[in-house]
């Protein structure tokens, strides 16, 4: 289901979700499928740290900074809004969450992600988290798995301009320079 | 290096066949499984010696199994477990996830393909009908000798007029692509994509990751073993010429219709990219052009070539929609069956299509994504629609074509194609061959 702008992107929406993070099993390639929300599709994935490599993961944000920097579009095919790296301990260790929005089904393009994942480096800070596999160069599969077995679904999502695509709103903010633009023009 | 005597031919080399036969069969006994393929190992082409081959070669023979097939031939459920989900689940159970619902559901297949009993294909090419009934006409009279064998159902393959060039039934011509595999001395096309690592393709080969990738056990059976998806698609050419006319006032005008569907001028294969307002023959029969051309630079916004031709899909040729393309080939081969309908004549009703097997290392990342990512996802560029040709599409088709000022939508009451059968194959290597003719 593709939702367009006529659905409602002005009103804003809140959808809860049930406990198993779906509402009717849809089988993907990989498992059961995770629905879109108002806040489109994405995961949270949440692992325990090794001992003694908190500031090995921290260091890695300046590696994908630098990716990205070189390459701005290296993500892309990913359909991505946001990322968001925490690192955090309430008592039981220190645990970090990777937490992605994005407008595409995780599992549709997760080969890519994968490949992503190890062309920007991103996945040299997996090895710092527990029940990581240990042949993830070989065994993509293993790290699906991994990917599906510490995602957290939520129980609760919300978007201030439900459905609204990143492709959109990149469309939505052309249009606004191309009238700028032109009014400038006009003078 | 490819161990070509121990590879079977089927996707390294395309014979000079002008007509195929695919049995698919049952073995209702182990030994008698076992006992047949030791009877037709020694006729299986390797790729070595097909692609030796000279005009006196008449004949190639294929086999592949499926899961339930291997199990029959008595593989122990420890090795059975090592191959890929997929495989084990067979393509009826994959039905949700590949887009097969409505008309194109398992239910609705032929030729006894869902069967539990499918254990194994015979693939045969022959280069012509006399070869191929003296070759059939001795299968059938081995299996006398051997009636733990039999076959489920048989579909005939043979290319329809005009015969100047390869096409399939809506008339559009094939072929035009295809990947080229490392260290086979055959440098790809201007724009094709780069020379495939081995194990994209055969099992036991370093991949695009230059890793080579955890396979089946035991390493004799999946050693230069490749997973064969087979997909039968009916083709409605009543439906099609009629959307063609529905679309499009003058002949000149349903070619064009025709095309951005394709993406590639019909008879020709010309790319719109790069051919936009006509056909150009020299153009799509010139190797060393008719492939050279992408969408992110060239055609952008798909007034070409529209973002949903599916070729445009199929192949997105651009780093924006995927940064793994090269992971995500397949080798097709097949062909049609089914009578030709001519030009000016009414649907007839005959059943007539195309039957396919895609090869590849990776069922899931490579056929499945393609079938379920690329042809079926309606999110595929927001674009709302399944591929034209290769989605399974229920209901009234309708398909966008970027235009200025404003995009055109064209619409037809029907789906053009129906998926009416398909199977997961491992199609393995001589030495597996010989290990499946004599497990205990």
């Amino acid at each position: 289901m593709v939702h367009t702008l006529k659905d409602g992107w002005a009103t804003p929406a809140a959808l809860s979700i049930p406990k198993e993070g779906y509402f009717e099993k849809e089988e993907g390639r990989y498992g059961p499928v995770f629905p879109q929300t108002p806040a489109n599709y994405g995961f949270s994935v949440i692992a325990k740290v090794k001992p003694g490599k908190e500031q090995a993961i921290r260091d890695y944000g300046k590696t994908i900074e630098e990716a990205v920097k070189a390459s701005p579009d290296v993500l892309a095919p990913l359909k991505l809004h946001y990322l968001r790296w925490v690192l955090f301990d309430v008592g039981s260790g220190l645990h970090f969450m990777y937490q992605g929005i994005f407008d595409t089904d995780f599992d549709k393009y997760i080969e890519d992600a994968v490949a992503l994942f190890n062309a920007t480096g991103i996945t040299t800070v997996f090895v710092n988290l527990e029940g990581w596999p240990e042949d993830w160069r070989t065994n993509v599969n293993a790290v699906i798995s991994f990917f599906r077995e510490h995602h957290c679904p939520s129980f609760l999502e919300y978007g201030e301009y439900p459905y609204v695509s990143a492709d959109e709103v990149k469309k939505a903010l052309k249009l606004k320079e191309a009238f700028t633009e032109m009014l400038d023009q006009m003078q | 290096m490819l161990e070509l005597e121990d590879i079977q031919h089927y996707l390294l080399t395309r014979p000079n066949a002008s007509i195929a036969q695919y049995n698919f069969m049952t073995f209702r006994t182990a030994a008698g499984g076992r006992k047949w393929i030791n009877a037709l190992t020694d006729i299986v082409g390797t790729a070595r010696a097909v692609m030796a081959a000279n005009e006196s070669d008449m004949r190639w023979i294929s086999l592949a199994f499926t899961f339930e097939g291997l199990r029959r031939l008595g593989l122990d459920e420890a090795s059975l477990a090592t191959f890929p989900e997929p495989f084990r689940q067979g393509m009826a159970a994959r039905a949700s996830i590949l887009g097969d619902t409505g008309i194109h559901h398992p239910d609705h297949w032929e030729d006894n393909i869902t069967s539990k009993d499918l254990h194994a294909v015979v693939i045969l090419f022959a280069k012509d009908k006399e070869e191929r009934k003296r070759c059939v006409t001795r299968h059938d009279a081995y299996l006398k000798d051997n009636p733990d064998v039999q076959i489920l159902s048989s579909l005939l393959l043979e290319a329809v007029p005009p015969y100047d060039y390869v096409h399939e039934h809506f008339g559009y011509r094939d072929r035009l692509t295809t990947p080229v595999i490392e260290g086979m001395g055959i440098e790809p096309t201007p724009g094709s994509p780069k020379a495939s690592k081995p194990g994209e393709f055969f099992l036991g080969y370093p991949d695009e990751t230059g890793l080579i990738p955890d396979q089946p056990r035991p390493e004799i059976l999946s050693r230069n073993g490749s997973f064969l998806a087979y997909r039968k698609m009916r083709e409605h050419v009543g439906a099609f010429r009629e959307f063609l006319r529905a679309n499009g006032k003058t002949e000149e005008e349903q070619e064009l219709v025709a095309a951005k569907l394709m993406g590639r001028w019909r008879k020709t294969g010309a790319p719109l990219v790069l051919s936009p307002e006509r056909d150009d023959r020299a153009l799509g029969f010139d190797d060393r052009r008719n492939n050279n051309f992408d969408y992110e630079k060239m055609d952008p916004h798909g007034y070409a070539c529209p973002i949903g031709a599916h070729i445009r899909r199929m192949n997105v040729r651009d780093t924006r929609v995927s940064r793994i393309m090269d992971r995500r080939l397949i080798i097709r081969r097949g062909g049609t069956y089914g009578p030709y309908l001519p030009d000016d004549a009414p649907d007839d009703g005959a059943n007539r299509g195309i039957a396919v097997f895609a090869g590849c290392a990776d069922l899931s990342r490579q056929f499945e994504f393609l079938i379920s990512v690329w042809a079926n996802d309606p999110e595929f560029e927001a674009l709302n629609e399944n591929d034209p040709f290769a989605g399974s599409v229920n209901g009234a088709f309708e398909m966008t074509i970027p235009k200025r000022p404003i995009k055109k939508k064209v619409k037809g009451l029907n789906a053009f194609t129906t998926v009416t059968g398909g199977a997961y194959f491992f199609l393995p290597g001589i030495r597996a061959l010989k290990y499946l003719a004599t497990l205990k």
